[in-house]
């Protein structure tokens, strides 16, 4: 998953400036061509606070530029999302970390409008969603998204089966087609042979599959997650994950994921959106935001991570110069570093990166000792 | 800190402000009469305090307690008696409302001192004057009492033969409510009198069920809505009772009350007796001297004396108090014969 | 296979239940008035007679008999003498003094006093507000008697039920014991155990205590129990390892930490007391109550609203004053020095608030000012009334004329629609049916909602009903009970699931379900036996509002109780606000929904039975004639068992029913 970045357009990502090693590549805008994403966030603005005042802020200058805790002490109000804008394309991971307090959850809520957002639009799927009435959006929710939660939000009062089915029970199917597709879905999550079982019988992952089923049953194009590892066992999370990526692969649903964890969001995302404080901070992928943070707060968050598992070849080449020996083995950019290593340090050429045909820098044992030392 | 002792500093001042104040205020004012020993003062009360509990001095008639039984009537002889108890004899008078019987049970507790208007209740004061001797008959109140059968008078003037306890079956539909269960309805009044209605529906063959109205005021605003309306009703009444002078009910004749024939509560199937209505007292109450025992046992008075009373607290909203001091005042010579001896 | 075959189990328990009813129908329209036992009401069985017989006997035997004078009698005559010290200290004329020991400026100084030193200045200001409210309202005198006497019972309840529930807390096997004790003494209707107990102590303030006694010591040993439970073992451990005795940890570590929750308990327990003082007033304790039983037999509304007005204010400022109590006990625990950190300056402040008070006792013992509350102050050449009271009776009363004269057309339709559409109907299928119809279904009902403990249960208390030959009163007050019950239970989810869900809604609603909670029961019947007379549909409405306010209360905590996300994953999951609420929120909170309707019933039966003093006749009536005609006696007295029967039945049937509804949501994550 680390590796297959990109899928979108791939002109719209800047790739880094091959110029000079230490030249930060320039950060990669969240906003993609509207016409082919499947989400599309513009402007968007949530305000918590009495009616009046919340909806001024975003359209007064001067309040919307304030800080969170400046508005608060002036207004009252509290800034949950501000002036958010980014494209999910159709299929893509997309991933919204921060830490608690920053906004995401309020985020994922008002893509379908579960919190009622004070400004900007959101289009999905070529819907305007903002201006939807309650029938047309009711009938997105239950057809075109659907919601992963954190503590699973299953029906206590119904068995595993009634749980899948729940979302197409509302949708009005007959109850044997209901049935027969939860128990497909079941099939899909792993959950065989628990159908009738209540969700306080099962653990934490397993009910989280349940949840995942029931996201899955309606067979929607996007799948929404609200922090849904963040309340289970380290090593539950990581099956879990594995889990999603897995399901990515076998039904490729445009996935909005919310995290505070970011080896997660590496693992995951194709594309990570850092939220502090309501706003956008930085938008890119994986190797993006560790090779180039666009600030402190975001260097500070991937400083523990471990750089050599997730920079490729792109972020640490430099360009060649007469003196090297171009003898060495060819890569591709997006090779992740620790899987170049041996490569590179068994060689005594420096590795040539290279895309199609064309020669893009080189990478010798200084660039990638750099890298793994400072892991 | 400083802040919260200081406020909670200022509160206390403030406290002991309002009280000097009030201690300075009282200075001028009225004791508490009496040997209780706090003021010592002599001088009696002005009228500033409220409730009954007057403000002189009460050494000799001490304290009374009479029981205030749930009808109208009862009202207006308590309200007669206190009132000439506490304005001419200075007691400290306690009423107790309780229903008839509960209060003869007041004799051996204590609680009651005299039952003003005592409705036959031939086993109780069997219980309680003979057996246990806790009780005395003072005799007449001078009230005498019918209890019935009452109609209102459109229902007289349209079915002249409905007075006829015999032709009650032939009337059974009119008198049907919600509440009777497909038959006539005879309303009751508070469960606590003396009744023997169900009985004599039971033994006389009577279509008709016996309905709860749980008070007197139930059974008068009934009555007043049927002659008002026009519509039917069959009730439990009684008199004295001023309401009959507003609208003239008229009893139904059941079969003749012959002596013995309500021997057993069950089988009754005659009319009410007449009842000569008279008070009873403790024993405990009788033998103690008191000025008040003395008044009431000269107190009587007429069921249209009563009437007057008990209509300037039902339809004239007086206070027990404000009609007593109001009928008094017209009819000193009667008080003065009550208060003789005393 | 068997998992399978519990997915069906639900409706199969609604398909059982209409079978039952199709079933009864069937041969009651068959069986109609046949084997039915039917009792008039003036008749009596030889069980009554012999009941009659027994009151005589006690009545001719009570000064003779050992346990009567060297026990009951005792425990009457010093019940007796500490009411009657209270209330010559607060309310009544006391020795050769006019007026009590104590006038009201007295009492409203202690009382602040006593707020302010133990819970906090702002209830301090709310009792002394509360209480010259009261004088105000023209009720010193009967509120004095009304708080004399619930200090009587609450004492006595401290008393005993502190040291009981320490008991409770050390043997288990006690705990087993007296649990079903405190249950039945709760759940009874209040009404029945007055006439068993004028039999033993006559009537007089001293029943009255003791009834208020018997209702309203349960929390105070239940609390108690529970804060000695919950001091955590480890503090326990910590005590034994330093040497402590039994009684040592009781009294220094285990007693002071449970102090909060046993404050809490002497709340419930004077709440519950002054909630029965119209109770105690029918067996002639004095105080408030008489003034509402008064005004309920001249149905005067404003006079019955006035004096219920001030119970309420009593209950308030006990409430909040013992609450205030309770957290600063908290906050004691948890920061003692923070609060008022010199200790001269407390002792000082503790000085100045005893000299002030003495003053004020003193003021109020010597001055006719400040003894008697003063109906008008005359200041100067001015004068200034006092009497609330007077205008707060004359607009309840005319609000209530305008509402019989012009709400006459529709009050009439309604109750006539009830009576005949299904009061009548389900009362004639109850008591016509053959009695043995009529058992056999509702035991089947038991059996099939709650199971076969419920149905034993439910055979064993009906066939005891009709051991008390009062089969036929029995199922009326059952038709009017469960009638009732369907309306508070329809209230309930109604207004709960509104509360559940907007908090606006909540805050604005709850303070009239409280204020409806407080008021003594009585004074609803007031008004309703003036709109719609005095028939069995008054004492359902009164029941109906006496009920749905705890009905609404636990629906609205269930509902608010399902966690939001679960709520949030039905929305997303398109979920409309119907759906939500039928499909999520109101399935996850069948537990309160279940609560809720055993709670009704049980409040409901309280007030049916309450209900006979105004037309609700049958078992209601019985009672309240076997307290005022000694030929009923007997019968009053089975009438009431009978209450209570029904009520056991009614109580276990419910809660069996409500642990095997709420199975599955019970665990739920919290």
């Amino acid at each position: 998953m680390t590796a297959h970045v990109d899928q979108g357009d791939p002109t719209a990502v800047s790739k880094p400036d091959v110029s000079a090693e230490n030249t930060r590549p320039t950060v990669s805008p969240g906003r993609r061509d509207p016409d082919v994403a499947d989400i599309s966030v513009r402007g968007l603005w949530k305000v918590f606070g009495t009616a009046r005042t919340a909806t001024r802020v975003p359209t007064t200058p001067e309040l919307a530029a304030m800080s969170r805790s400046e508005l608060r002490d002036r207004t009252g109000c509290l800034a949950a999302v501000c002036d958010l804008d980014f494209d999910v394309a159709p299929g893509e991971v997309f991933v919204v970390m921060g830490l608690s307090g920053s906004g995401k959850s309020t985020l994922v809520r008002c893509l379908t409008r579960l919190i009622e957002p004070t400004a900007g639009t959101i289009t999905i799927q070529g819907e305007d969603i903002t201006r939807m009435g309650d029938r047309a959006l009711r009938e997105l929710r239950r057809n075109k998204v659907s919601m992963v939660f954190q503590h699973f939000g299953l029906l206590p009062h119904r068995r595993v089966i009634e749980n899948v089915a729940f979302g197409l029970e509302i949708r009005g199917m007959s109850r044997a087609e209901r049935m027969r597709r939860a128990t497909e879905v079941i099939e899909l999550v792993g959950l065989d042979g628990y159908q009738q079982s209540y969700p306080e019988q099962l653990s934490g992952g397993m009910q989280q599959r349940v949840g995942l089923a029931r996201a899955l049953a309606g067979d929607p194009g996007v799948m929404l997650f609200d922090e849904p590892f963040s309340a289970l066992d380290p090593l539950i999370r990581r099956d879990m994950q594995q889990e999603v990526i897995r399901l990515h692969r076998e039904v490729g649903k445009t996935m909005v994921f919310i995290t505070h964890d970011l080896s997660e969001a590496l693992k995951l995302g194709d594309r990570i959106l850092i939220m502090r404080d309501g706003r956008t901070v930085q938008v890119g992928t994986g190797p993006e935001l560790v090779g180039a943070p666009a600030d402190d707060y975001v260097r500070d968050f991937v400083r523990e991570v471990p750089r050599s598992q997730v920079l490729t070849l792109e972020w640490i080449m430099r360009e060649a110069v007469p003196a090297d020996d171009m003898s060495g083995r060819e890569l591709a950019p997006d090779v992740v570093v620790r899987d170049a290593v041996r490569a590179v340090l068994e060689s005594t050429a420096p590795v040539k990166v290279v895309r199609d045909g064309r020669l893009l820098g080189v990478v010798g044992d200084p660039e990638i000792l750099r890298v793994v030392a400072g892991s | 800190m400083s802040v919260r002792t200081g406020s909670a500093r200022g509160r206390l001042l403030a406290a002991v402000v309002a009280v000097t104040g009030l201690a300075l205020a009282a200075c001028g004012g009225a004791k508490v009469g009496g040997g209780g020993g706090g003021g010592g003062g002599g001088s009696t009360a002005s009228a500033v305090a409220a409730g009954s509990s007057g403000s002189t001095t009460t050494t000799k008639c001490g304290t009374v307690t009479l029981a205030d039984n749930p009808w109208i009537g009862y009202e207006a002889d308590v309200a007669v008696v206190s009132y000439v108890l506490r304005t001419d004899l200075h007691c400290n008078v306690q009423i107790k409302h309780l229903t008839e019987q509960v209060s003869w049970q007041g004799f051996s507790t204590g609680q009651v001192d005299a039952i003003l208007e005592n409705w036959g209740h031939q086993d109780l004061a069997k219980q309680y004057i003979s057996n246990n001797h806790v009780a005395v008959d003072l005799g007449s109140d001078g009230l005498t009492g019918v209890i019935g059968w009452f109609v209102p008078p459109w229902m007289v003037q349209k079915y002249p033969d409905i007075t006829n306890w015999k032709n009650l079956n032939k009337y059974a539909s009119l008198f049907k409510t919600s509440e009777s269960g497909g038959k006539g309805q005879l309303l009751d009044g508070d469960p606590s009198y003396v009744t023997n209605d169900a009985a004599l529906v039971k033994n006389l063959h009577l279509n008709y069920k016996v309905v709860q109205g749980g008070s007197e005021t139930a059974l008068i605003q009934s009555f007043r809505a049927a002659q008002q309306n026009k519509k039917p009703l069959l009730a439990y009444f009684y008199s004295p009772q001023w309401f009959l002078n507003e609208v003239h009910l008229v009893k139904v004749n059941l079969p003749k009350y012959t002596p013995g024939c309500d021997a057993v509560a069950a089988k009754v199937a005659c009319d009410y007796p007449a009842y000569h209505l008279n008070k009873v007292v403790a024993a405990s109450f009788a033998k103690s001297g008191s000025p008040a025992f003395t008044l009431i046992k000269n107190w009587k008075w007429s069921n249209q004396q009563q009437n007057t009373v008990s209509k300037m607290l039902a339809v004239d909203k007086l206070s027990d108090d404000a009609a007593a001091k109001k009928w008094i005042s017209s009819n000193k010579s009667v008080v003065d014969g009550w208060l003789k001896g005393t | 296979m068997a998992r399978a075959a519990r997915v069906y189990r639900r409706p199969g328990r609604l398909t059982l239940l209409l079978g039952i009813l199709v079933g009864w129908l069937v041969l009651y329209a068959v069986l109609k008035g046949t084997d039915t036992i039917s009792l008039a009401p003036s008749d009596v069985t030889s069980l009554h007679t012999r009941l009659n017989d027994l009151n005589t006997s006690v009545g001719d035997n009570r000064n003779s008999n050992p346990f009567f004078l060297y026990f009951i009698n005792e425990i009457q005559v010093g019940a007796t003498h500490f009411i009657t010290f209270l209330q010559n200290l607060l309310s009544q004329p006391s020795g050769t003094r006019p007026v009590p020991v104590v006038g009201w400026l007295g009492v409203v100084v202690i009382m602040t006093v006593i707020a302010g030193r133990f819970g906090n200045w702002r209830v301090a200001v709310l009792a002394a507000a509360g209480f010259l409210f009261l004088g105000l309202q023209g009720l010193w005198q009967p509120s004095m008697d009304t708080l004399a006497l619930t200090i009587a019972a609450v004492v006595i309840c401290v008393l005993i039920g502190i040291p009981l529930g320490v008991l409770v807390a050390q043997y288990r096997g006690f705990e087993r014991v007296i649990t079903p004790v405190l249950d039945l003494m709760q759940t009874m209707p209040t009404f029945v155990y007055l006439l068993p107990l004028t039999l033993l102590f006559l009537i007089g303030p001293a029943t009255g205590v003791i009834a208020m006694v018997i209702y309203a010591m349960p929390p105070v040993i239940r609390l108690t129990a529970h804060g000695l439970q919950a001091v955590s073992t480890e503090t326990v451990e910590a005590g034994r390892s330093l040497g402590s005795t039994r009684p040592q940890q009781l009294a220094k570590i285990m007693l002071p930490m449970a102090r909060r929750t046993i404050i809490i308990g002497v709340n419930q327990t004077i709440m519950a007391a002054l909630s029965m003082v119209t109770i105690a007033a029918l067996v002639a304790a004095p105080g408030l109550g008489q003034t509402v039983l008064q005004a309920l037999e001249s149905q005067d509304v404003g006079t019955a609203f006035n004096a219920g007005l001030a119970i309420v204010v009593l209950a308030v400022v006990l409430d909040r004053v013992t609450t205030a109590a309770s957290e600063r006990a908290r906050a004691t625990d948890h920061a003692r020095t923070r609060l008022r950190a010199d200790p001269r300056w407390r002792r000082g402040a503790d000085l100045v608030a005893l000299i002030v008070t003495a003053v004020a006792v003193y003021l109020s013992y010597t001055y006719q000012l400040f003894a008697a509350f003063p109906d008008h102050l005359a200041i100067g050449g001015t004068r200034l009334g006092l009497d609330l009271g007077t205008h707060i009776e004359s607009w309840t009363s005319s609000a209530t004329s305008w509402a019989q004269r012009d709400l006459g057309s529709i009050t009439g339709p309604i109750k006539n629609g009830v009576t005949y559409h299904a009061l009548n109907p389900l009362q004639n299928l109850l008591d016509s049916s053959p009695w043995w119809l009529t058992f056999i279904a509702i035991v089947a009902t038991a059996f099939v909602l709650g199971g076969r403990w419920a149905a034993l249960i439910a055979a064993t208390c009906l066939g005891l009903v009709v051991g008390t030959g009062l089969w036929q009163d029995s199922m009326d007050t059952l038709a009017a009970t469960l009638i009732a019950t369907v309306v508070v239970v329809v209230l309930g989810v109604m207004f709960g699931v509104w509360m559940g869900r907007n908090a606006r809604a909540d805050w604005g609603i709850r303070p009239f379900l409280d204020a409806l909670q407080v008021m003594p029961a009585f004074v609803y019947l007031v008004p309703f036996v003036a709109l719609f007379g005095a028939t069995r549909f008054t004492g359902i409405v009164a029941a109906v509002l006496y009920a749905a306010p705890v009905a609404i209360k636990i629906v609205a905590d269930g509902i608010r109780g399902v966690p939001a996300e679960t709520v949030e994953a039905a929305g997303s999951s398109g979920c409309s606000t119907w759906q939500v609420i039928t499909k999520v929120q109101l399935p996850m909170s069948v537990r309160s929904l279940a609560l809720a309707t055993n709670q009704g019933l049980i409040y409901v039966l309280a007030m049916v039975v309450v209900a006979g003093l105004v037309g609700g006749g049958a078992l209601g009536f019985d009672v309240v004639a076997g307290f005022s005609q000694s030929s009923l006696f007997g019968k009053g007295l089975a009438a009431g068992a009978a209450i209570v029967l029904l009520g056991i039945a009614l109580d276990r049937v419910t809660q069996s029913a409500a642990r095997r509804a709420g199975g599955h949501v019970s665990h739920r994550a919290t």
